[in-house]
């Protein structure tokens, strides 16, 4: 039991109903005109910022360097240099919105981002512990982040299960763990020597710095089997929004379909931090800024990863080129980017509501 | 208030406010007299009772508990009542489970003022005090300012998402400030954890006038936040000033988390599981839950402060990090027993 009458009030006026067999969404022409602004606008980035640099090339030489032409020194800085380092921006931003659009769906709360799965502070610990601990070992600072932040997701999960686990059961023991965790990161900030202090704050910033192949690789692995499924999910999305009790009424089955969200929500964030650190910010205001231009009553998905892509990849360029001397952490520069940009909208939209 | 009845679960116990309320206050003088006992030397309630009563100049008990620890139990019952009654008031008034005292950019603000202060040279505690209230206040300020929209004044929406927002802004500019400047991170790096020591006697009577404001202003706000819970629009049916009663809350939510922050850097979680364990003892009542959440808050402050003297002797270990590996797992264990949770 998929399709939903149209005399449902889920479905909003002007949205055209895609179904497929136990999956189904809807798609509004709002949406859509969001959506393919936002493509527009991330090509333009991706172009600008492969051009940018130390070694500049003018964009119809980037494009057609991507294509497979260009000059041995453009495939030198372009393929082996800079196109990395974009890539891991563009999927660890939609990669991140997109694990932020269904947590924040699934806690029905906009305050929820993946940090109350526990994933972020997790993977923060055990990266950080690595630092502190082990010295110099760099290459192990992902693989050290990835398994803290899925062990610290389980514990949450495993700590919220009494006969099934609740919604809103699992946020507040996600806040609860997430919180010890990070009195650990403090710890070991605070017990460190302040080298290792300094290099662990760099890394807690999040940054796509010296990305290249080795980082591409799993993370396009890990969004090709992940964002299908994320989107498959969103039937039960939508009904997971009125609550699990009318969630159930709808045919969902409850404990497995939540768990299927949680899973996808806790492996993209995961992804993202091991390959670029915690880069917070991006999943909280990407999927409310999405929301707040799409309309709707929950974050679109698609859209989110869209945006995310965009916000991270442009944050990047302006973290690269901003001071002539050094680089910003991204993490830093998507706030500065992305918050005001939610604030305007907060105040645009509280105007034309009255 | 929502509890899911299911067979084979028990009823929700009938709430006691008056009791806990109490008990609480039990509670809270018992860890008084625990905060000022124990340290590095434990003392014997006679010992205290000396030196409180009729000192003995040339005792070490005496400067042991006149110097040290009242103080520092002062000031932890002071920002222990503030940040609980903070934290129940920025929930209800964001209608937010996951809302905590920070989330108007307070601590996110006082931060930011500490760490220019602390390039600009300023030394000592009772220096960035008034740097972290400047901040706090002028962080608040701009929060509120960006929710209130419209008529209606700002809603728990815009309220939750507009200090995230300006949160997130104002904690990258500290840390962009800290990347450049490693000797500033290492002064910051020990006021951002959180802490009640070396706190002089001097900072608890700064920050005491504000946070007895911000209590009064809260318990006034009371029964106003039990409208509000019903909506805004029903509030407002029932004759309920929206706008003002905003307005009273976030004053109070900035004088007394303002204050606390100014006092002993960011506790704020503290400010988030307290209201949850108050709100499981009292139910949903703003009027029995903002004291109560004030007093659990003292208690589980100073609980914290005392178990951090002795963990790492003769080092200490700070409040922050002893609330977060404390508070945290007793929180757990709250939320995993309640059949059903009192949800807001």
């Amino acid at each position: 039991m998929t399709l939903l009458t149209p005399t449902t009030p889920v479905r909003p006026a002007g949205r055209r109903v895609l179904s497929a067999g136990r999956f189904g969404g809807t798609l509004s022409p709002r949406g859509v005109a969001v959506g393919l602004a936002g493509i527009a606008a991330t090509i333009a980035v991706t172009v600008v910022s492969i051009g940018h640099g130390s070694f500049t090339i003018a964009p119809g030489d980037v494009v057609g360097t991507l294509l497979g032409g260009g000059t041995a020194a453009q495939q030198l800085v372009i393929l082996d240099l800079r196109l990395p380092r974009i890539l891991v921006a563009l999927m660890v931003g939609a990669a991140l919105a997109v694990s932020g659009a269904l947590t924040q769906t699934f806690a029905r709360n906009p305050l929820a981002s993946p940090d109350v799965l526990g994933v972020t502070n997790g993977a923060s610990l055990g990266a950080v512990a690595l630092i502190v601990l082990g010295g110099s070992a760099a290459t192990g600072v992902p693989l050290a982040a990835l398994a803290g932040g899925l062990v610290t997701a389980a514990a949450v999960y495993l700590l919220a299960w009494r006969r099934g686990v609740d919604g809103y059961r699992l946020v507040l023991i996600g806040i609860g763990v997430g919180e010890v965790v990070s009195g650990g990161v403090s710890w070991f900030l605070i017990r460190a020597e302040i080298v290792d202090a300094a290099r662990a704050t760099v890394w807690l910033n999040g940054s796509v710095a010296g990305a290249d192949w080795v980082q591409v690789r799993p993370l396009a692995l890990a969004l090709t089997v992940l964002l299908p499924l994320a989107v498959a999910t969103a039937f039960t999305l939508q009904a997971l929004q009125f609550g699990d009790d009318v969630a159930r009424s709808l045919g969902v089955r409850l404990q497995l379909a939540q768990l299927a969200v949680v899973l996808t929500a806790v492996a993209l964030a995961a992804a993202a931090v091991a390959a670029a650190g915690p880069i917070e910010f991006v999943a909280f205001v990407v999927p409310q800024i999405a929301l707040r231009l799409c309309g709707g009553s929950r974050p679109p998905l698609v859209v989110s990863a869209i945006l995310g892509a965009l916000l991270v990849s442009a944050a990047d360029l302006v973290a690269r080129t901003v001071l002539p001397s050094r680089e910003l952490p991204v993490g830093l520069v998507t706030a500065i980017v992305g918050a005001p940009y939610l604030l305007w909208l907060l105040i645009r939209t509280n105007r034309r509501t009255t | 208030m929502v509890t899911t009845l299911r067979a084979g679960r028990p009823a929700p116990v009938a709430h006691r406010p008056g009791r806990t309320l109490i008990g609480l206050v039990a509670a809270v003088a018992m860890a008084v007299v625990l905060s000022l006992s124990i340290g590095a030397q434990t003392l014997s309630p006679a010992e205290i009772w000396h030196a409180l009563t009729d000192p003995d100049p040339a005792a070490q008990a005496t400067a042991i508990v006149r110097e040290l620890r009242l103080p520092r139990t002062v000031l932890g019952v002071l920002a222990g009542l503030a940040l609980g009654a903070a934290g129940a008031l920025m929930q209800g008034h964001t209608r937010n489970p996951l809302a905590d005292p920070g989330l108007l950019g307070i601590s996110a603000g006082a931060s930011f003022c500490v760490v220019i202060g602390i390039q600009l040279g300023v030394g000592g505690l009772s220096g960035y005090i008034w740097f972290a209230f400047a901040g706090a206040l002028l962080a608040s300020l701009a929060v509120f300012a960006v929710a209130t929209g419209g008529r209606g004044g700002p809603t728990p929406v815009t309220l939750a998402l507009a200090g995230l927002a300006m949160s997130a802004l104002l904690s990258s500019f500290t840390q962009a400030l800290l990347l450049s400047d490693d000797a500033s991170l290492n002064v910051f790096r020990f006021w951002v954890v959180g802490s009640l020591s070396g706190r002089d006697a001097r900072v608890a009577a700064q920050v005491a006038p504000f946070i007895l404001a911000g209590l009064v202003l809260a318990l006034v706000n009371a029964p106003a936040l039990n409208a509000l819970g019903l909506g805004d629009d029903v509030a407002r049916a029932l004759g309920q000033r929206i706008l003002s009663a905003r307005v009273i809350g976030v004053t109070a939510i900035v004088l007394l988390a303002g204050a606390a922050t100014a006092a002993c850097g960011p506790i704020i979680f503290l400010g988030l599981i307290v209201p949850h364990v108050a709100r499981s003892m009292t139910g949903p009542d703003h009027r029995w839950l903002i004291p109560c959440s004030a007093l659990t808050g003292a208690v589980l402050l100073l609980a914290a402060d005392t178990v951090g003297r002795v963990v790492l002797r003769p080092a200490e270990l700070q409040t922050g990090i002893v609330l977060a590996a404390v508070g945290a797992p007793f929180f757990i264990a709250l939320v995993r027993r309640r059949a059903g949770t009192v949800k807001l």
